[in-house]
């Protein structure tokens, strides 16, 4: 019988600071994944994800008058209202979804959204199958 | 044969989105059937009230007398200055002081209440990513002391220092420090200030600069409006004596007033100062920027430059969403253990549902395995 067990490592795409505190990941192509899936398909989606977070994080005319609206009435505008950051997170984690779907999984990858570890990193499981057992 | 399975995001679970401080204890430790919200396992030392929904600092510290005196002072000041003021000057008077006592509480409380930005501590893989990084350069002979763990980053043309933190196993971004009395990692850390019981750092400094403005402009009212009252009442040859035996309570109210306004109106300037230059407390204390190997050239490589542009970035730029998933479920058993990188794989684990993903925000995630192919 054979048996199949999923194995997994996890790659870990840091935070690239060169910007400032602004959330930003570095997209250096981590050699683990040389195997599995090709450079410029990482960095797209790492791009994408940059920009994303890029999108969420700016200083504009709409920010700012999303913040001057919140102080005008105490901040409690946020107990009710879903900020405009809340809404780029939303979009981010349906974008890596849809990766996950079509990119990642049919090459054996998984992208764990950023925000389940605290936009520190980028996890990528990589999952190997191994067969054990006797034949 | 187990089917692929995404797990589905919840976009409401979204809302206060996620990460989880992996709880430090064993994963065998059979849970019962009610399953553990993320605040109570998290490992800092804070506290949470109404389900996860509120978060203090371990020591409420002063918070209790800062809202005591708020309350008692203006309690003081509606009730026995403002009918007099209101026959002899205004009306306006209860209506300006009103909304001041609700900027001031409702700023108070949300500084207080509100998660700082604090930063969720590293899975294991994650730390022994970082490990394997940073052994790697270094000769691993027993007897070499391995330096405090630390990495240049090139911001703006300036060179930063992030450190490792040993508690939270990670490197901390730029501007962040490691709070001892929270013992949690804070991202724009500014200070820890007892007067409201939390960190001020991040995503409640804005809440804490319009607290000590609001409540410097209200106790400078009250100071007024007091001194008015009481001189008003001493008028026509009365004297003050007569003026303060007819209201005492406005001479708690002036003493309290006189020796917080001060203080406060220069927390307000200092507070203000630190906005317009894009600093923190902490990076102005420690003169982070401020030539301190006598490098002409360090400034603040954050600030803009521009003073209006500084400000509004503090104050008015995007609410940064808490990291910390409180009320987020802590996944069960099945999908804590999974390897890290470079362990030997082979011939030991044979159980099938060993990985998992990142736990998810509000549900316990089903176990994942990869298609078979």
């Amino acid at each position: 019988l054979q048996q199949q067990a999923a194995i997994a490592s996890k790659v870990f795409v840091q935070r690239d600071y060169t910007s400032g505190t602004v959330c930003k990941f570095q997209t250096k192509f981590p050699t683990e994944l040389e195997a599995r899936i090709e450079k410029q398909q990482f960095e797209e989606t790492i791009q994408t994800l940059n920009n994303l977070y890029a999108e969420a994080e700016k200083l504009g005319g709409k920010s700012y008058l999303e913040g001057c609206l919140a102080c005008l009435t105490a901040y409690t505008i946020f107990l009710c209202m879903e900020t405009h950051y809340e809404k780029v997170l939303k979009k981010i984690a349906k974008y890596i979804q849809e990766q996950n779907e079509k990119v990642y999984a049919p090459l054996g990858l998984l992208l764990t959204d950023p925000i389940e570890r605290g936009l520190r990193v980028v996890e990528i499981t990589i999952f190997e199958d191994r067969s054990i057992g006797s034949r | 044969m187990k089917n692929c399975e995404y797990q589905q995001i919840d976009p409401k679970a979204l809302a206060t989105p996620s990460p989880a401080p992996t709880p430090s204890r064993p994963c065998l430790e059979k849970k019962p059937k009610r399953l553990k919200r993320k605040w109570e396992v998290f490992p800092g030392k804070n506290r949470f009230y109404c389900d996860g929904r509120i978060i203090v600092a371990r020591q409420s510290g002063v918070l209790p007398l800062t809202l005591g005196l708020i309350l008692v002072t203006s309690g003081l000041f509606f009730i026995f200055d403002c009918p007099f003021l209101v026959q002899h000057l205004t009306s306006c008077i209860p209506v300006i002081g009103g909304v001041l006592f609700v900027f001031v509480v409702i700023s108070l409380l949300q500084t207080s209440f509100t998660d700082p930005g604090i930063l969720p501590r590293a899975t294991p893989e994650e730390a022994a990513d970082i490990e394997k990084q940073i052994d790697n350069p270094i000769n691993s002979s027993s007897s070499y002391r391995p330096p405090p763990r630390t990495k240049e980053v090139v911001i703006n043309e300036q060179v930063v220092k992030l450190k490792y933190c040993f508690t939270c196993k990670i490197f901390r971004p730029p501007r962040t420090s490691h709070c001892s009395l929270c013992d949690n990692c804070v991202e724009r850390f500014d200070h820890h200030c007892p007067w409201v019981g939390n960190c001020v750092g991040k995503r409640n400094y804005r809440f804490f600069y319009m607290f000590i403005v609001s409540l410097s402009f209200h106790t400078a009212f009250i100071f007024g409006c007091v001194t008015t009252h009481l001189a008003l009442r001493s008028q026509g040859g009365n004297g003050l004596v007569f003026a303060l035996q007819q209201s005492p309570a406005s001479a708690l109210e002036l003493v309290v007033c006189f020796f917080s306004v001060w203080s406060i109106l220069g927390l307000s300037g200092f507070h203000t100062y630190l906005v317009a230059a894009n600093l923190t407390t902490n990076e102005d204390i420690k003169g982070s920027w401020s030539g301190k190997s006598g490098n002409e050239e360090s400034g603040n490589p954050f600030s803009y430059n521009n003073i209006f542009k500084n400000c509004c970035s503090v104050l008015c730029g995007p609410m940064p969403p808490s990291l910390i998933d409180r009320r987020g479920f802590v996944p069960t058993e099945d999908e804590v253990r999974a390897i890290p990188a470079e362990m030997e794989l082979p011939s030991i684990k044979t159980d099938i549902n060993m990985v998992g993903r990142g736990p998810t925000s509000g549900h316990a995630p089903p176990p994942f395995l990869p298609p078979n192919p």
